[in-house]
């Protein structure tokens, strides 16, 4: 097809390349508000610090010469600034995961939950908290190597088994979701067969949260999760047209049990790495993809990174509730996601009439 | 451009569902496959289109090994258009044609990919639905969708998976006429799995007819359309009439 410079703007090229600014701006304007959540949650806490204090806490760090307190410098940067960074960049993993391995499925109801990965870790980390091994070898990381691993075993089982089918997504997700209950039950054994000290650290790494953030996770983390994010939006594409059928991609030139296993990979990845840090955070890999796909769309190209920040955000702002609200004691941030999440994403739900799992 | 297929057989596992096709389809023409259901029309074309490996035989494209060519090149080449297209999740018409610009850019859209997208939805009268939500659509709607997305594909051959058949009278002309219209203006090709024959008879340079994994007849709709051969391969008594614009009409009388 011939294109004349000169020709006439069409109607459905101005409705796209509006809609398409539109969504740039609003992918700006929610990493802003991540940004600024995440200063402004520096500035509350248990400790009575000021807001202006907390602030300068802040500034001193970017602005040589600035003088505030040892103690304010020490709440600021050492405890709550970490955890902030780090409930940023794992709510953005779950978010970013979640996305993808939906995508990747074309399944709403996928999540690193439903795939058995979050339950992998947790067995991996409660068996070495119970027996105090891990795949390799002892030490001060077991748990959470152990957790990762494991995270990755899993995925590895589910698609080898899925693979002698043929790839199909179906046996995919039901071999996640059997792989899953096999873990629980594993989890379930060792709980039972574990004393009083290592009840409460499997039950806590169950739970998951933040608490035990520390400055080396999130400078070991943020480099793996932009990478990781970065490497997935390449994918959007072909993550569009596979959304369409496995046929239609592939005549679109995509190879599609290549571009699964890679996405599917590295998505794992992600959450496996976040996940050995903080314990089982569920929720946000499966309703953060859904609450963007109701705010704007499905092009992966924004959904990624859009179900990324929406993640971060809502884990940002549950975690500094719950570290916050009844302080000094915490409110585990599963508890405050899953109340501030599930009415939002219902009232969405039922407010846009849109049925797309049907 | 020219396509041949030469001794293609297909099959899962110990079962083979094609054998020894071959076929040629020549530059500007509309080919029809038809047969009973089971005959191998759609993994025929499925084959054409790489989507599933052959066991055996070679698609040639201007002489040259489709085989060959690298996934992207390949789909510059051929589009294709399923039976039936379901989105998982709410995509906007827009973006699910779109979709068919993949062969053709990396990760940025560029104003020649939009405004291809644009013309050919005015090309295909559905401009209108751009922003709307594609699983909101009729069957109908939904279908010159499908066609618009390999359209902007850019292909030199078209490959349909039985396109008019869930699709009420209006729009079963519709889609045929924009096949016509393409075939027509831009020189391409299109092969199509066809079950309503008096469609083939009426749209088709050439029928090929197919019965039990291989090629029956093929040739021309007059002779190919007989009562003879329907009987043969469908196993029905049928009258065959002079049509419009004298194709063969087809009136099935009873199974025999």
């Amino acid at each position: 097809m011939s294109i004349n410079e000169d020709e006439e703007i069409l109607y459905a090229e101005e409705v796209y390349t509006r809609a398409s600014w539109k969504k740039t701006l609003l992918t700006l304007f929610l990493f802003i508000m991540v940004l600024t959540l995440g200063v402004l949650a520096t500035t509350i806490g248990a400790s009575s610090l000021g807001i202006s204090e907390s602030l300068h806490a802040l500034l001193a760090e970017l602005i040589p010469g600035e003088e505030v307190s040892h103690f304010a410098q020490v709440v600021v940067l050492q405890l709550r600034l970490p955890r902030i960074l780090m409930a940023i960049i794992t709510g953005m993993s779950l978010g970013v995961a979640g996305a993808v391995m939906q995508g990747v499925l074309r399944n709403p109801l996928v999540s690193p939950f439903t795939l058995g990965l979050s339950s992998g870790a947790a067995c991996g980390a409660a068996i070495a908290i119970v027996l105090g091994v891990g795949i390799l070898g002892t030490g001060q990381y077991i748990i959470m190597i152990n957790a990762f691993l494991f995270s990755l075993l899993t995925m590895a089982v589910v698609y080898g088994i899925a693979r002698i089918r043929g790839t199909s997504i179906e046996t995919l997700i039901l071999a996640g979701v059997a792989m899953g209950y096999l873990f629980s039950a594993v989890i379930s054994l060792l709980q039972y067969a574990s004393g009083n000290e290592q009840l409460r650290e499997i039950v806590f790494w169950l739970m998951g949260g933040l608490y035990a953030t520390k400055s080396e996770s999130v400078i070991i983390l943020i480099p793996i999760v932009l990478f990781i994010t970065i490497l997935l939006m390449r994918y959007s594409w072909d993550l569009n047209a596979m959304s369409a059928g496995e046929e239609v991609a592939s005549s679109l030139g995509i190879n599609v049990s290549q571009v699964r296993m890679i996405c599917l990979f590295l998505s794992t990845v992600l959450t496996a790495s976040v996940i050995a840090f903080t314990g089982i955070i569920g929720f946000i890999g499966l309703v953060s993809p859904h609450l963007c796909r109701l705010m704007i769309g499905s092009d992966h190209r924004y959904l990624i990174p859009w179900s990324g920040l929406t993640g971060a955000l809502l884990l940002l702002v549950s975690d500094t509730i719950g570290r916050t609200m009844i302080s000094p004691t915490e409110i585990p941030v599963g508890v405050v996601t899953s109340f501030i999440g599930v009415p939002f994403f219902l009232y969405l739900l039922v407010r846009r009439k849109r049925r797309w799992w049907q | 451009m020219k396509l041949s297929v030469k001794e293609l057989s297909f099959g899962y596992g110990s079962t083979s569902t094609l054998e020894d096709i071959t076929m040629e389809v020549d530059e500007g023409k509309i080919v029809s496959l038809v047969g009973p259901n089971g005959a191998g029309k759609s993994t025929l074309i499925k084959c054409i289109d790489r989507i599933l490996k052959p066991r055996k035989g070679t698609v040639f494209l201007d002489g040259k090994q489709a085989a060959m060519l690298t996934s992207k090149d390949f789909s510059k080449m051929m589009g294709y258009v399923p039976q039936s297209t379901h989105e998982v999740f709410p995509y906007t018409v827009f973006d699910v044609v779109l979709m068919g610009r993949r062969p053709h850019i990396g990760w940025r859209v560029n104003a020649n990919d939009v405004k291809i997208v644009a013309k050919t939805l005015k090309f295909l009268g559905i401009e209108d639905f751009a922003s709307r939500y594609f699983d909101e659509l009729s069957g109908g709607e939904k279908q010159k969708i499908a066609m618009a997305r390999a359209i902007v594909q850019e292909p030199e051959f078209l490959l349909l998976d039985e396109p008019t058949s869930n699709l009420d009278i209006r729009h079963q002309l519709e889609v045929m006429n924009i096949v016509k219209k393409l075939v027509l203006q831009r020189r391409i090709s299109a092969v199509m799995a066809m079950h309503d024959l008096n469609l083939a008879s009426r749209f088709s340079d050439i029928v090929v007819m197919l019965k039990d994994r291989g090629i029956y007849t093929m040739g021309d709709p007059v002779s190919v359309l007989t009562p003879e051969n329907i009987e043969k391969v469908y196993g029905v008594k049928s009258e065959v009439k002079n049509g419009h614009m004298d194709r063969p009409y087809i009136m099935p009388l009873e199974p025999i």
